[in-house]
């Protein structure tokens, strides 16, 4: 059977930073391919392909996923949401200005991934403790930092959204 | 990475998924999460011709309290499970489990149900549920059954589910009486999976225990049941004495693999230390 070129293609439909998709797939390509070779989105980065790393991070219906251990068939009819999706007319999300503000990143590989994984832990946990921090991003690794600078962008994102809270 | 070629099925019903496992024989692999299958496809190592995705399929989600016991569709996912005010009021130990299963996106995706079908043998759920005597439901085109977890997990990788079956349910009886449990785990520094893992669970009150049950993960090719420390702790109170006594034993019988992080001879001890901990966390929580 592998190999064979005669596996009928799929019919999908799923929202991809709000914006509908529809599409005829081939049942073993994966979401990160889609989104990368098909949409164009190439902020969502492969790393390690083995659902290490994280670099691969998307929101999938709100939940962090590795989009490297999905197929795009599984995301049938879910909304997704990558790193491209978060900026609203020309401003960063709190968690993309945090990177930006506290230099959570060198490389700047896993950082995609580590924001992606950052927006769900808020969207659960908005006042998250620093361990509670450490423990969200366990599925993200980056090989520069030593992660001081990407848990202090977090806990900025976390103050910002919780300051824009309390002044309402 | 790319998986080999595959036909894909999306059926919604139980009957549709045991009908199209019939129809393609060997062929054919069913996809919970895909959290463990997927990364398997994507290294070829796994190459089946016909992918049969359960999540589509009605009657194998959510968590609910029947009587004296609760119900766990297969498709739960570990976030759900660790999420659950039931099963962690009622069933801690498989909520501290599906706690450390890999990471958080892997939480979100990866299946209890999945956990036991692919029977890793460094997986966390798995003690839980030898622990906590759970029954896997599993329905054929003979029909349905079901097995205690213990009978379940043969060995590495290998579980009494037919290849014409799929497992549906996972379900826990819960006594009237007050219970205990609780989770400790030695885990892989790089990958996370379980080097030892212990779930005690502990039945009676803060001056009597009625019966204690341990799983223990990692010291085979399954998880087992340590029945020389339950032995020593039934009828006992749960002092500090008594359970390390007990946690002394959960090794005996045992005879895990030697591997490229930890020798037999250290998971066998170590074994104890975790066991140790699980017993003094169910036990304080038996008195609170």
């Amino acid at each position: 059977m592998a190999g064979n070129n005669s596996i009928a293609p799929v019919d999908i439909r799923f929202t991809v930073n709000g914006q509908e998709h529809q599409a005829s797939v081939e049942p073993r390509l994966l979401l990160v391919h889609y989104l990368r070779e098909n949409l164009r989105l190439t902020g969502t980065h492969v790393g390690c392909d083995t659902s290490q790393c994280g670099a691969c991070t998307v929101l999938l219906n709100g939940q962090a996923v590795k989009s490297c251990t999905l197929l795009a068939v599984q995301a049938n009819g879910a909304n997704v949401t990558t790193i491209e999706g978060l900026e609203k007319d020309g401003q960063l999300s709190a968690v993309q200005e945090g990177f930006w503000e506290k230099h959570g990143l060198q490389c700047g590989f896993c950082t995609p991934g580590m924001i992606m994984a950052a927006e769900y832990l808020l969207s659960r946990n908005p006042k998250p403790t620093e361990v509670e921090i450490r423990q969200a991003l366990e599925g993200n690794l980056c090989r520069c930092t030593g992660y001081v600078n990407i848990v202090a962008a977090v806990q900025y994102a976390a103050e910002k959204m919780g300051g824009a809270h309390v002044s309402r | 990475m790319y998986p080999a070629s595959f036909a894909y099925h999306a059926p919604r019903s139980v009957e549709e998924a045991i009908a199209l496992l019939a129809e393609h024989g060997d062929e054919a692999k069913l996809l919970a999460g895909g959290h463990s299958l997927l990364p398997t496809m994507k290294l070829r190592l796994a190459q089946p011709g016909h992918l049969i995705d359960l999540a589509g399929v009605a009657g194998l989600q959510g968590i609910r309290e029947e009587g004296q016991r609760i119900v766990i569709g297969a498709l739960t996912t570990h976030d759900e499970l660790a999420s659950s005010s039931l099963i962690r009021a009622k069933l801690t130990a498989l909520a501290e489990a599906a706690a450390v299963v890999g990471d958080p996106q892997v939480r979100n995706r990866g299946t209890l149900g999945g956990s036991a079908a692919h029977a890793d043998p460094n997986a966390d759920e798995p003690v839980a549920l030898v622990a906590l005597e759970a029954v896997l439901v599993m329905v054929g085109p003979k029909g349905r059954r079901e097995v205690p977890a213990v009978q379940f997990f043969e060995d590495i990788f290998t579980t009494a589910l037919g290849a014409d079956e799929v497992l549906t349910e996972i379900v826990v009886p819960v006594t009237s009486g007050k219970l205990a449990s609780a989770y400790k785990k030695l885990p892989h520094p790089a990958s996370g999976f379980v080097v030892v893992s212990c779930a005690a669970v502990l039945e009676g009150d803060g001056q009597r225990l009625q019966a204690a049950r341990l799983g223990m993960g990692g010291l085979g090719g399954a998880p087992v049941r340590a029945a020389a420390a339950e032995a020593r702790l039934a009828g006992q109170a749960p002092s500090e004495a008594t359970l390390a006594a007990a946690a002394a034993l959960v090794s005996e019988g045992t005879d895990p693999a030697d591997d490229l992080y930890a020798s037999a001879a250290y998971k066998r001890a170590v074994a104890q230390v975790y066991a140790r901990q699980a017993l003094t966390a169910a036990a304080e929580r038996l008195r609170a």
